[in-house]
């Protein structure tokens, strides 16, 4: 059985075109690095030197220290360590459970295709942000719960997505083609239309990646995620805002986190101006 | 946290003619929203039954905490009196009851009515979003229709990089960056609540204390509850008036292209004519549809917002409640955002129907 792929844009769709788009993917990609890299190239993040409390910038400490005398600058590297992987397992979890429900309820409509729909719709019509933070609560705060938290009410919008793509599929040619070859309706929804509606979902995906990880710093933030002495960009300026004097321990972070943002949406920003995954 | 919203389907397809039915659509539409309003919210009330029920933290121990949770005498009564007792949907019936008789449970950590404390946040909160939103339209609007009318300039490419900053700001970021800037260094707003405590609390009218100042005659009082809430709600204004910007610049970008702006532009109409009469209004109608979705952003910016600027809101206390695993606090105020919400974008809804010309004209 040969799967016509070529008609769907296919995933070249998430290459860079633009320099807008590299430099997006150049800041990207020097996160992750001197996230990877961190123990390395910093200092212990979780070294008190109660002697240097709250000191400014300066050449032994580039970002100043915080209340505890620990170096803001080893922080903010060690920090990327838990507030990126905690965007990226948000995404991935949202899409794991949204994509396979959403698929299923396109592709056999019904009841199922209704009862999905519906907790999808009521999931959506609430502030997502402060469902999460209701569920996070309840769940008890840690970096689990923060992922699950926030996956549960992003999952919607990877269950419409997914859909939406395997509603339009199901009339294509190569799909007809192919259940008139005899594939079962597992087959054909394994074999042929999720591989298509692949590069769109993964679109989707990539561009959501800012406000996953914006949304999990800012439960860290509130203190339902990542727990003190663990670096997070969230939380260290959660904790620096009770010393706002010393500006570099809650700035610094607060910068990473944007810096970050940004470059995902400067990647992402092509993709709008095409109407492509919102 | 703002992300672009997904086209709404009360958003406006600029380029679509004007076509005669619409209003019938709309009317269904609306109807439609009439219909499922109850279902939507009796939902919203079972999904937080359901999440205070379900989730691993067991009432009785939040409640009496864990030297109270080893007397099994202490849970079985807590049990009995809050009807823990009791099979699931009686259980839910119960909390329903209390919600209809205005009763959201009793903070763990006061020991108050929720729905008291609630209700005294909540005018705070609104003051502050209304507040931010007239602040957002107002610097967003016209920078969006400046950057289409200039498309490709200096001036848009600028506006460009500082709205996409603005956008993938996260709220309590910008508020730190503003308390250090505007309040510590500068000292232009005031810090930390809603009023200098010098000064007495207007009486309570609308609950809007600037309203409420006015109303009393005291605008000594008015004018620093307005020193107050500048901070918080130029810290969200702008986040949003961003967002404002850059959907403005492309639907007007859209509407330039139309075949209503070379039909001006043959009639030998100037551009600033063009811009400012004819693509405005066309891409100021799915702008104003946007303006409910916001409400959902503006209330859970306030969160962390009116935490870090000491704004006595609703949000606040959400965090106040969240960091304290103050249960019955955070589920009543997130059904209250969530009915609030709902509501907003329904009234929001309602008045677009009414202000879109193409309605007038079918």
């Amino acid at each position: 059985m040969t799967r016509p792929v070529e008609s769907a844009p296919g995933l070249r769709l998430l290459r860079p075109v633009s320099p807008a788009q590299w430099v997006g993917l150049s800041i990207i990609a020097a996160w992750v690095l001197l996230a990877v890299l961190a123990p390395l190239v910093s200092a212990d993040p979780l070294a008190q030197q109660t002697a240097d409390r709250l000191q400014a910038p300066s050449f032994a400490h580039p970002f100043g220290t915080d209340q505890l005398g620990r170096d803001v600058l080893s922080r903010v590297l060690h920090g990327g360590r838990a507030t990126l992987p905690i965007g990226v397992s948000i995404v991935l979890l949202a899409t794991l459970v949204g994509v396979p429900l959403g698929a299923l309820a396109g592709f056999v409509r019904g009841w199922l295709d209704e009862a999905v729909m519906r907790v999808a719709d009521l999931l959506l019509a609430l502030p997502a942000l402060v469902l999460a933070l209701a569920i996070a609560a309840a769940l008890g705060p840690s970096v689990s719960s923060a992922v699950i938290a926030i996956a549960a009410v992003m999952w919607p919008r990877y269950a419409r997505l997914a859909r939406g793509q395997v509603l339009t599929l199901r009339q294509r040619e190569f799909v007809l083609a192919d259940r008139a070859t005899g594939a079962s309706p597992a087959q054909v929804l394994w074999q042929t239309v999720l591989p298509n509606a692949a590069p769109v979902v993964t679109l989707v995906a990539v561009l959501d990646l800012g406000t996953a990880t914006l949304a999990g710093a800012t439960l860290s933030f509130l203190g339902l995620g990542v727990q003190p002495p663990t670096p997070e960009w969230g939380a260290m300026v959660s904790t620096a805002v009770q010393t706002p004097e010393a500006w570099w321990a809650s700035l610094f972070p607060g910068f990473a986190l944007v810096s970050f943002v940004v470059a995902v949406n400067l990647y992402g920003q092509v993709f709008d101006r095409k109407g492509l995954g919102r | 946290m703002v992300t672009p919203a997904p086209a709404d389907e009360a958003a406006v397809d600029t380029r679509r003619p004007l076509r005669r039915g619409r209003r019938g659509g709309r009317r269904r539409s609306i109807a439609r929203r009439l219909v499922t309003l109850p279902f939507l919210l009796l939902g919203m009330t079972l999904l937080m039954f359901l999440i205070s029920r379900f989730l691993p933290a067991d009432p009785a121990v939040a409640f009496l905490g864990n030297n109270g949770a080893d007397n099994q005498q202490a849970v079985d009564a807590f049990n009995a009196r809050y009807g823990l007792d009791r099979p699931l949907w009686e259980q839910y019936w119960i909390y329903l009851d209390r919600l209809l008789h205005g009763d959201l449970g009793t903070s763990i950590s006061t020991s108050r009515p929720v729905a008291d404390e609630l209700a005294a946040a909540f005018p705070a909160t609104l003051e502050l979003a209304v507040a931010a939103l007239l602040i957002s339209l107002v610097v967003g609007i016209p920078l969006g229709i400046l950057a289409a009318a200039r498309r490709s300039s200096l001036f848009d490419r600028l506006t460009g990089g500082a709205t996409l900053l603005g956008v993938s700001m996260p709220p309590f970021v910008l508020a730190l960056l503003a308390l250090q800037v505007l309040y510590l260094q500068l000292g232009w707003v005031a810090g930390p609540g809603r009023l200098d405590p010098f000064l007495d609390p207007p009486p309570t009218v609308t609950g809007l204390m600037t309203i409420d100042a006015l109303l009393a005659g005291r605008p000594a009082v008015a004018l620093d509850v307005l020193h107050h809430l500048v901070l918080p709600a130029v810290v969200l204004g702008v986040i949003h008036g961003a967002f404002f910007a850059r959907v403005v610049r492309s639907t007007m970008v859209d509407a330039l292209r139309g075949d209503f702006v070379r039909t001006a532009r043959g009639k030998g109409l100037s551009g600033r004519v063009i811009v400012g009469r004819h693509a405005f209004r066309f891409a100021l109608i799915p702008t104003l549809s946007l303006v409910g979705l916001t409400f959902g952003e503006l209330f859970a910016g306030a969160i962390t917002v009116e935490t870090i600027t000491g704004w006595p809101g609703v949000g606040r206390y959400m965090y106040n409640a969240a960091t304290k695993l103050d249960f019955p606090a955070v589920m009543a105020g997130t059904l209250l955002i969530g009915i609030a919400y709902v509501l907003v974008n329904l009234i929001v809804d309602l008045l677009y129907g009414v202000a879109d010309p193409r309605v007038e004209a079918s």
